[in-house]
């Protein structure tokens, strides 16, 4: 080894690079500098546009030192209660359609021709974003909440069934496996064998998507599927800078307490 | 397991009374909210209108099928344009937010005091804050464009990315970090070489999970006029050309297909 | 060359670790520091550095007060110090060679460090440690793609590139099969002769500490109890230290007649 010693004293020592391969690795960081070059040529930027916004941008900032709630509080009081309840009802919904789906989407549990069906719902929930669902079903169902609940509750059981049937998949099959050899209906086995193991998870997931739902419900007014978003979307049409910060405030606040309550009880349920 | 007594009989019970108190309380008050909030929202609705649901679905559907595929060509640049959203604006969120984080994690904090709340601050307003509104306000200060769409996206990000990046840091083990202050370094060399290293995979997952999302988020803020597919996806909408509207979906189900696959490679490379 | 006055240490919690122990080490002198589990044997060392400040008295390395210093002083004292732990407590995710060199960030700037861009000399010192504790073949390995008793290596070449006056070595063995152990101690022993180091040990295994050092102190509940050869250590000075117990077992002699090359 001491050959090996004297073979390497003297010489520089480089990190070795993450990737091996030089050819690979120059050729990665040549591609990324063209990428970024010419991404960052197509970003047009009006100097003169952004200097006249910059008034705007100061009188956003300035909106929160002063929030106005009182000049639109109908609107707001309206908007934030149709919120609200597109919330939970739309909660309420998604969990109870879930639950089934996270089942079908569970390999363990399920068989595979109703596994496809349950997975295949699952990713066209999650791949399509809630305002485009939202777009059409406003122009199926018209303008109003009940758009906004439908788009949500689809959009809950894509987060909800998938993370869940992550769980069941994931679970400590002893248990369930026991149950089933005391000759229990498939009903009963679910109950005692899998529910237990899943519920703290399940309870913990369910208050998490309630507050993404309210987030989001605080969007799908743009494009009039509901919620406080309307409201949201006038004031910012008027620049009515201060409404708008009145607004954002009462979202912040309600997610950061949906935030420490979902906490609150995450804690208590481990 | 807790026991009742009944006419001088044991019975077994699963939960006590209180705990199944509480179950049924909460399935009562469950569907009570349930019933109340579907009661406010089938007064909001326009029921007349529901009943010609089907009719309009049918519809949509009868003039969505075939897609124009010749439009594709118009789609090219906004295509493009959403990518750069999408990672340049990753990008930019990332570099704010890594300070923010090193500002949030309690071991990390230069003040628990100030500091700490402040940086806590910045991440639940951006998080609470879709990307949409923050699209909505930066085209209303910097204009309709690409600009306004990398900067809400950045905006928006900041506040996720900080969020996972702080409990990371919160996560790392103590004594290796000790182990260099013991070597007699500096602060920001107990950093680079006690805590970045331990934090290295979290934030490289973070960055692809967040660019994924973004990519997904990116393809309808041109409904607010940031720019991106969701521009001509707003035109056609306006329009009604549905035709068209259905190629735009296509090409965006395909754009998150790809994206959501090339993360998961990424991020089987790095961990 | 290392004296503590009264150290003591009070941790918030209300445990009082250290109570007022005074300690007076001559240079090159290796110590092995023993005691029941919660004894503040760990405390003790990790005030020497300054890891855990004391809640009062004073630590002087080589005539200069080390309780008190902040920032660059401070560095400047810990670079004098090299640390061995438990654990080993190498950065996991870096390489064998980085975690070596990280022994000189005292000395070296940030830029430089940050860029791995280290003086040939320190690398050229690196190489030599990693030959001299048998792990040169692993130099460009990931730390945690090492053994215990590898890693353990290691960590003392990141102790001794530190070129200190004085190791601080926190259970070194406690991790590592009886034969590993023997010959991590030896290393460490071999190591503070050739350079002329002194250290304090702290050690579990009584009969390892009397095999190796040059004088033995123990501590129980934050106080001196114990201090002397390895040869006072007589089954009374462990029911001392310890409690009651079998005793003539554990001092027994053990033969010293393993490989000390062997891989560990
Ligand atoms: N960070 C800390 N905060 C509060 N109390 C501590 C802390 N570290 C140690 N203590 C307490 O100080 C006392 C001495 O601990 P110390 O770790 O120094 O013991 P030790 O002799 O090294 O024990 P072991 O042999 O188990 O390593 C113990 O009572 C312990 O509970
Ligand atoms: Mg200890």
């Amino acid at each position: 080894m001491s050959t090996d010693l004297d073979a390497i004293v003297g010489k520089p020592w480089k990190k070795p690079s993450f990737i091996k391969n030089p050819a690979l690795r120059w050729g990665l960081v040549i591609l990324a500098v063209v990428y970024f070059y010419f991404a960052f040529t197509t970003i047009d930027v009006n100097w003169a546009r952004i200097y006249r916004g910059l008034d705007r941008g100061w009188q956003f900032i300035l909106g929160f030192a002063n929030p106005d709630f009182t000049s639109r509080w109908s609107d707001i009081y309206a908007g934030f209660m149709e919120s609200v309840v597109m919330t939970v009802a739309s909660t309420v919904a998604g969990i109870a359609i879930s639950i089934p789906i996270a089942l079908g989407a569970a390999r363990n549990i399920a068989p595979l021709p109703v596994y496809m069906v349950c997975r295949f719902i699952v990713s066209i929930s999650r791949a399509l974003n809630e305002i485009i669902v939202a777009i059409i079903l406003v122009k199926i169902f018209g303008f109003g909440p009940l758009a906004g609940f439908l788009t949500l509750s689809f959009a809950t059981i894509g987060f909800l069934s998938k993370l869940l049937a992550e769980e069941i998949e994931s679970m400590n099959m002893v248990a369930p496996e026991a149950i089933q050899s005391t000759g229990s209906s498939w009903a009963q086995w679910i109950n005692f064998g899998v529910q237990p193991q899943v519920m703290p998870r399940l309870i913990g997931l369910s208050m998490y998507r309630l507050d993404i739902n309210f987030r989001e419900s605080a969007v799908l007014g743009l494009v009039g599927a509901g919620g406080i978003g309307a409201t949201l979307n006038t004031a910012f049409d008027r620049y009515e800078f201060d409404s708008v910060a009145a607004i954002l405030l009462i979202i912040i606040v309600t997610v950061m307490s949906l935030e420490y309550l979902s906490g609150v009880i995450r804690e208590r349920i481990k | 397991m807790p026991m009742i007594e009944k006419n001088g009989q044991k019975i077994w019970q699963v939960r006590d009374r209180k705990a199944q108190f509480i179950r049924w309380a909460m399935w009562f008050f469950g569907t009570v909210a349930f019933l109340m909030a579907w009661k406010v929202i089938s007064d909001g609705t326009e029921w007349y209108y529901v009943q010609t649901a089907p009719q309009a679905a049918n519809d949509i559907i009868t003039r969505a099928w075939p897609p124009k595929w010749g439009y594709i060509n118009k789609l090219w640049g906004p295509i493009w344009d959403t990518v750069n959203i999408a990672t340049i604006g990753t990008i930019v969120s990332l570099m704010l937010a890594v300070p923010i984080a090193f500002m949030a994690a309690r071991n990390t904090t230069p003040s628990m005091l100030f500091v700490r709340p402040l940086a806590l601050l910045v991440i639940v307003a951006s998080r609470s804050v879709n990307s949409l509104i923050w699209a909505l306000l930066l085209v209303s200060i910097v204009g309709p464009g690409v600009l306004a769409g990398v900067v809400a996206i950045s905006i928006r990000s900041i506040g996720f990315c900080a969020k996972l990046l702080y409990e990371a840091i919160e996560e790392i083990n103590e004594t290796q970090v000790e182990a260099i202050t013991a070597t007699g370094a500096r602060p920001w060399q107990v950093m680079v070489y006690g805590i970045v290293p331990q934090i290295m995979p979290s934030f490289a997952g973070i960055a692809v999970f967040r660019w994924d999302i973004n990519i997904r988020e990116s393809t309808v803020l041109g409904l607010v006029g940031a720019g991106g597919i969701g521009l001509q996806l707003n035109s056609s909408l306006n329009i009604l050309s549905w035709s068209q509207v259905s190629l735009i979906l296509m090409v965006i189900l395909f754009a998150v297909v790809i994206s959501e696959w090339v993360s998961a490679k990424v991020r089987g490379a790095i961990i | 060359m290392l004296e503590l006055k009264q150290l003591t240490k009070t941790y918030k919690t209300g445990d009082q670790a250290l109570k007022a122990v005074d300690l007076t080490m001559p240079a090159g002198q290796v110590l092995a520091l023993i005691g029941p589990s919660g004894a503040g044997k760990s405390t003790l060392i990790r005030c020497v550095n300054q890891l855990v400040r004391p809640t009062s008295g004073q630590v002087f390395l080589a005539g200069d007060e080390v309780t008190g210093l902040k920032g660059n002083a401070l560095r400047r004292v810990r670079r004098r110090m090299g640390m061995i732990f438990q654990e080993y407590a190498l950065v996991e995710r870096l390489t064998v060679m980085e975690n070596v060199l990280s022994g000189r960030l005292g000395y070296v700037g940030f830029w430089r460090s940050l860029f791995r861009k280290f003086p040939q000399k320190d690398v050229d010192e690196a190489y030599r440690l990693l030959d001299r504790v048998g792990l040169l073949h692993m130099a460009d390995k990931r730390a945690d793609e090492l053994s215990g008793g590898q890693r353990q290596r290691v960590g003392i070449a990141r102790a001794l590139i530190q070129d200190p006056a004085l190791l601080l070595v926190d259970e070194p063995t406690a991790s590592l099969d009886p034969k590993t152990s023997r010959q991590i101690m030896r290393l460490i022993v071999e190591l503070c002769k050739e350079r002329g180091l002194a250290a304090i040990i702290n050690i579990h295994d009584v009969a390892l500490a009397q095999m190796f050092v040059e004088r033995v102190v123990g501590l129980k509940m934050g106080a001196m109890v114990f201090d002397g050869g390895p040869d006072d250590l007589v089954p009374d000075v462990l029911t001392e230290v310890y409690g009651e117990e079998d005793w003539e077992a554990t001092i027994e002699k053990v033969d010293d007649d393993d490989d000390a090359d062997g891989d560990a």
